[in-house]
């Protein structure tokens, strides 16, 4: 849960005295706060790590990063909705344990 | 190899595995401190490229995995009381605590959240002014300016109803812990790319001169990791212990100087018990005098909390890479994926969920035979 995601700035917006971007990761588009990287305009790339901004990047690393996440099956689990989090938690159901230590008092 | 022709320019990386191997004249042991290096690591089957000397260890870099279960139990006892809405990252919901895990609680009636940015959190609690907020703060360097942005925004606001439950760790001390403990066996580190995208990597020096290892900033792709192992080797063969960059296009020396700002403002140094390891001192943030009232643990006070950790677990071995997930008796047998015993099996940043999900059921030393080619 460290990792840093590549996307493009499609939008800059003020919310609440922050400096918030609409930001699109190969077509999932998230907001994201861009008060860590003030050199960052529309059209720039930037790496985006649990909706914050942490350095600007140029555009091929961007795509070619992106293109490798997506084949390493970690940017659907990073930018994942709330309910596709839960959908796969529920996926993992733990059940009770088999030497008893982690249901015993 | 099966995994070497599914990713992006393998051919440079059979060259640069080659080119290892050309250079590696004894055996060395290199660690990724990261958890998300260790997944790639794992799942491109980069480990089973390098010469057989080269041994990579996996480090305790995964937030998930050592967060202590002291506090997974206090978050679960938060989550259960009423009118308060737990928020937090999707990773933490099937985390074991003593006797059960957040999605759990919310399976229960619990209101449990999970929230992209701590900024949600934030919004939740500014559109319920009648509930008490609460945020799962965990994390390295890397998540740790998002969440102190989230408490420096809940101040400006005078938001009376949100707090976070910190468990903030940092890089460099967990390091330092690992060379100092007896019988280390590791000689040079690949530092997690991410991390020092915001912190840079000015810290480091030092620590590479105390200790004399090499430290190498390393990104996550098939390539980043296989140049970071090169540089590593190289420094080794030579006998010079430097910081390097292997992760340029991401990573300056000085780090992102706007986030830093942000966490010496909210945060301050203090000693973190790491779940499997034990206290390191100074190895973690809480929340500096100025931000206290928001923390969680002030705000609730939940007292009476006994944890147990299930005695067949050795996550605690395997996040100082004393063993190898395989090492353990209980690895994919008691303990699996779906029936995790330790946090290392939960996170699929986690050591032994990335073998046990890459199906790596042998040891090293099984791999390596009678002969014990890694010393």
């Amino acid at each position: 849960m460290c990792l840093a995601i590549p996307g493009k700035v499609e939008e800059i917006t003020t919310e609440g005295g922050l400096r918030i971007g609409r930001v699109n990761f190969g077509g999932v588009v998230k907001r994201v706060c861009l008060d860590y990287v003030p050199e960052v305009e529309v059209g720039d790339y930037t790496i985006v790590h649990v909706g914050f901004a942490l350095s600007k990047i140029d555009e091929a690393t961007a795509e070619e990063t992106l293109a490798e996440f997506r084949k390493m099956g970690i940017l659907e689990q990073e930018l994942e909705s709330e309910d596709e989090a839960f959908a796969r938690a529920a996926t993992a159901p733990q059940m009770a344990c088999p030497d008893g230590s982690c249901s015993s008092k | 190899m099966k995994y070497l022709t599914e990713f992006r320019n393998g051919e440079i990386a059979q060259g640069m595995a080659r080119e290892i191997a050309a250079i590696t004249t004894r055996p060395w042991k290199i660690m990724e401190v990261c958890g998300g290096q260790t997944h790639s690591i794992i799942k491109n089957g980069i480990d089973q490229m390098l010469p057989p000397g080269i041994e990579m260890i996996h480090g305790p870099g995964c937030p998930v995995c050592v967060t202590p279960l002291e506090l997974i139990d206090k978050a679960l006892a938060i989550a259960q009381q009423p009118g308060v809405i737990f928020c937090s990252f999707g990773d933490m919901l099937r985390v074991p605590g003593t006797d059960m895990d957040l999605f759990q609680v919310k399976a229960a009636g619990g209101d449990v959240r999970v929230v992209y940015s701590p900024l949600d959190a934030v919004e939740l609690a500014v559109k319920n002014p009648d509930k008490q907020v609460v945020f799962f703060g965990v994390g390295f360097e890397t998540t740790a300016p998002a969440n102190a942005m989230s408490v420096h925004v809940a101040k400006r606001r005078g938001l009376k109803n949100f707090s976070v439950l910190v468990s903030h760790v940092l890089v460099p001390p967990a390091i330092a812990a690992i060379m100092a403990s007896p019988g280390n066996k590791v000689q040079a580190f690949l530092l997690a790319g991410h991390v020092c995208s915001v912190m840079g990597y000015w810290e480091y020096p030092p620590v590479a001169e105390k200790y004399g290892i090499p430290l190498v900033v390393t990104g996550f792709e098939p390539l980043d990791l296989l140049d970071g192992i090169r540089r590593a080797v190289i420094q080794l063969e030579a006998g010079r212990h430097e910081v390097e960059n292997a992760y340029e296009r991401i990573v300056t020396f000085d780090g992102n100087p706007a986030a830093q700002k942000m966490l010496a403002e909210v945060f301050e140094v203090t000693d973190r018990a790491w779940r499997g390891i034990g206290v390191i001192p100074k190895s973690g943030w809480r929340l500096s005098a100025a931000y206290r009232e928001f923390d969680a643990e002030e705000r609730f006070h939940i007292t009476g909390i006994h944890t147990e950790e299930s005695p067949l677990c050795r996550a605690g071995d395997v996040l100082r890479g004393a063993i190898k997930p395989a090492e353990c008796a209980a690895f994919g047998k008691e303990c699996t994926p779906r029936h995790p015993l330790g946090a290392t099996m939960v996170s699929s940043e986690g050591a032994c969920a990335a073998y046990y999900n890459y199906g790596r059921f042998i040891s090293a030393e099984e791999l390596a035979g009678a002969g014990r080619a890694n010393g």
